[in-house]
């Protein structure tokens, strides 16, 4: 199969391009970029048939996205989301490639789970999917899963997300074992005695809620503790879903100490709205880590900025209906993330806070060079993970309308202008309106 | 004129009028408590439920006897606190009661924004009587209507609230009301209990009990729960009472008018002395009987809204 896309503005960091080209894509992978000077000697030598040309005039043209963060939810959740509602709704969202956390049921902490998730993948998926492992059997904390033989099987990192590991023992020599894979060990940042019964960002917004705060201290105390164990072990450390102001200056600085091997991610929830959007009690609004103060998430925007900060992913988590509809204590956290993901983080483009660029990074370079991965690029060879984005339409956000079993997101309703409307994912074009 | 809610879900939503008037109304339902026959036929062929997750029998019993007086129907509705998590769906249960015909429904729940939810998913006027540690409008406007009934005004009055101001819907809701009315608020009690971001509220926060009741005009104690003991929170109930206990001793810093208030249940010897309860200065007991005019003034409000 051939197809050109044309006219779009290519934007691929790995290439250093940022221009109007024809994007060549022959059996499934990316053939040529070829820019508007060397295009127009050719061209007419070009239209060759079965060559399927997509127009892509105005609009952008990026490599597929790359998400780090997802719970696809199956095995065990599949009234939830399984792996292909969740695939399905990534590739909805200009992502094609996703990385899916191990809290299932069972949970992902040895390969016979990971061969199952692959296998489904492999025969329901719209995209890739990259599991992670759980870096304890269990998630409990006690004894280190399989790492070697999971990682053979294809986890691309280790996370007991949601479950973080408490006991400092344990997480070092997890760091210290995972460096015979040259694999990140992705720690969700929580200190659960702190955070216990927390069901929001700590403040006056809690406090007359009659709410139970998380305060930001909890997720700093482990970045700080698992800063330390990195700069011990010399382990891969990535930090999920940062939500603090307090987080992004520790990431920094141990940046610039240059004493470990540490990246770090956000997600559009923790730049785009504020503790505010939980109003009277929405429990789409509750997430964990929790929708910080406005401070925090200037605070998300500048780390995004200067680097600090190196990926953007959606910590996609569907749930039921039913389960958000209720007492608030009781919902689930999480927000059904992968379908406004890159609508949002464009905003940033707009603010002046990333380039386009700088976007493509964050979204799908960086976290491919994170996991080790040969994806988020356009260059020739690679495969041809590609969507096509209008920046020039505005359009409301409609829940209902997900691809996702979620439609748990507190930002129905919101008007926004980035909206894939091409991606190609496993040698299928998926095209809307 | 009238209230714009068809709920009364907090204080945070009223205003100084809204508040006013169910103080004005409550003043003539007191009157008719007065008479012989105590009973209006204002609400006749209405039907109030009783939702109760947490058992109450003081404010159950106050809101059941308040209904009657409005002449309407009244059903009670326990449901168990262990069957909260794993039962039926509050929405399922609150749909359940709106098919009865409801036209009231005073709930109580462990869980804050409860009641908004209730309100919001219903036709039915919904009064919160207490949710999670948000709200419990009905107690403070007694508190307010009290307070007025003595000293005739409450604005520019200072008003000390001693005890575990972060777990308490009480305080929070008197809090809001007092500023709405233009009273002063002092918070008192340990900073494990008491949010220093209150503060942006335009309150002050004392951990020493001395300063902090120095001229009140109005002391309002809180039930402290036992079960935080050893919690982390406090370390006994033995120092608790000895740093933030209310005794003869301390209530002689506050004003000589100052006013005791409390709203029950009381544990004496831990936040209270039994002096100070049962003394002159003590107005628990008419908080209890105001309780009775306040809630039949919200309902017969409500209802005015609905028709
Ligand atoms: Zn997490
Ligand atoms: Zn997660």
């Amino acid at each position: 199969m051939k197809v050109v896309i044309k006219n779009g503005r290519v934007i691929d960091p790995s290439q250093g391009i940022d221009g109007v080209c024809d994007l060549a894509i022959e059996d499934g992978k990316i053939k040529e970029v070829k820019s508007e000077k060397s295009r127009g000697k050719s061209q007419k030598h070009e239209n060759n048939r079965g060559t399927k040309e997509i127009d892509a005039s105005g609009k952008l043209v990026l490599p597929g996205l790359v998400d780090l963060h997802v719970h696809l939810r199956e095995p065990g959740y599949e009234y939830k989301e399984t792996i292909r509602t969740g695939t399905t709704a990534a590739v909805r969202g200009g992502i094609t490639s996703v990385c899916c956390m191990p809290n299932t049921n069972p949970v992902n902490d040895n390969s016979s789970v990971t061969e199952f998730i692959l296998k489904k993948a492999a025969s329901e998926g719209a995209c890739r999917v990259f599991p992670i492992g759980a870096i304890t059997k269990g998630q409990k904390g006690e004894e280190l899963a399989e790492m070697s033989i999971m990682y053979e099987a294809g986890c691309v990192a280790f996370s007991d997300d949601g479950r973080p590991v408490m006991d400092s023992l344990m997480m070092r020599r997890a760091m210290e074992y995972s460096r015979i894979l040259k694999v990140p060990l992705i720690s969700h940042c929580e200190d659960l005695a702190l955070s216990a019964g927390g069901v929001m960002h700590e403040g006056l917004l809690s406090v007359t809620l009659g709410l139970k705060g998380i305060p930001p201290q909890a997720e700093e105390v482990m970045v700080a503790r698992d800063i330390a164990l990195a700069e011990l072990t010399g382990g891969r450390l990535h930090i999920a879903h940062v939500s603090t102001e307090g987080s992004v200056a520790l990431i920094r600085s141990a940046k610039k100490r240059g004493m470990a091997d540490v990246t770090a991610e956000t997600c559009p929830h923790y730049f785009s709205i504020t503790e505010e959007a939980v109003g009277n009690y929405d429990a789409n609004a509750k997430v964990n880590p929790p929708l910080r103060s406005r401070k925090d998430a200037e605070a998300i925007k500048q780390g995004l900025h200067d680097g600090t900060i190196d990926v953007i992913a959606t910590d996609h988590a569907p749930h039921h209906r039913d389960e958000k509809l209720g007492e608030f204590d009781f919902a689930p956290s999480g927000i059904s993330g992968l379908e406004t993901s890159l609508g949002l983080s464009m905003r940033l483009v707009d603010e002046g806070v990333l380039t386009y660029s700088g976007l493509v990074e964050k979204m799908a370079l960086k976290p491919s060079g994170i996991i080790g991965i040969d994806r988020g690029t356009l260059r020739p060879g690679a495969e041809a993970d590609v969507v096509v984005v209008d920046c020039s339409r505005e359009y409301r956000v409609d829940a209902g309308e997900f691809l996702s079993k979620g439609k748990n997101t507190p930002f129905g309703g919101w008007t926004l202008s980035a909206k894939p409307v091409l991606t190609i994912s496993l040698g299928r074009i998926h095209e809307w309106e | 004129m009238g209230l714009k809610s068809k709920d009364l879900i907090g204080i945070k939503a009223l205003d100084a009028a809204d508040i006013e008037q169910i103080l004005d109304t409550a003043a003539g339902f007191k009157d008719v408590l007065g008479r012989d026959i105590k009973k209006v036929p204002a609400l006749r062929g209405k039907t109030t439920v009783n939702l109760f997750y947490e058992p109450s029998t003081r404010t159950r019993t106050s809101f059941e006897l308040a209904a009657k007086r409005l002449s309407t129907d009244v059903i009670n509705f326990s449901v168990s606190t262990s069957s909260v998590v794993k039962g039926e769906s509050l929405r399922d249960t609150a749909l359940t009661i709106q098919a009865l015909g409801a036209d009231f429904i005073i709930v109580r729940h462990s869980c804050s924004g409860v009641a908004h939810f209730l309100a919001n998913n219903l036709d039915a006027s919904v009064v919160n009587a207490g949710d999670g540690t948000n709200e419990h409008p009905t107690q403070a406007l007694l508190d307010l209507f009290t307070i007025r009934e003595k000293k005739g005004i409450i604005r520019g009055l200072e008003v000390a609230i001693v005890g575990d101001i972060l777990h308490s819907r009480v305080a929070k809701s008197n809090i809001y009301a007092l500023k709405k009315m233009g009273a002063g608020v002092r918070l008192i009690g340990p900073p494990t209990l008491v949010p220093d971001v209150l503060r942006d509220l335009d309150v002050e926060i004392y951990s020493d009990m001395e300063k902090g009741l120095k001229g009140a005009d109005i002391v309002m104690m809180l039930r402290i729960q036992v079960e935080r003991q050893g919690k982390g929170f406090f370390p006994t109930t033995v120092e608790y009472f000895r740093n933030w206990g209310l005794t003869p001793e301390r209530l002689a810093g506050a004003k000589k008018s100052a006013l005791v208030m409390h709203p029950g249940p009381m544990n004496r010897g831990v936040e209270i002395s039994s002096d100070v309860a049962d003394g002159m200065r003590s107005v628990i007991l008419d908080q209890v009987t105001n309780g009775l005019a306040v809630r039949m003034a919200v309902l017969y409000l409500l209802a005015g809204v609905r028709e």
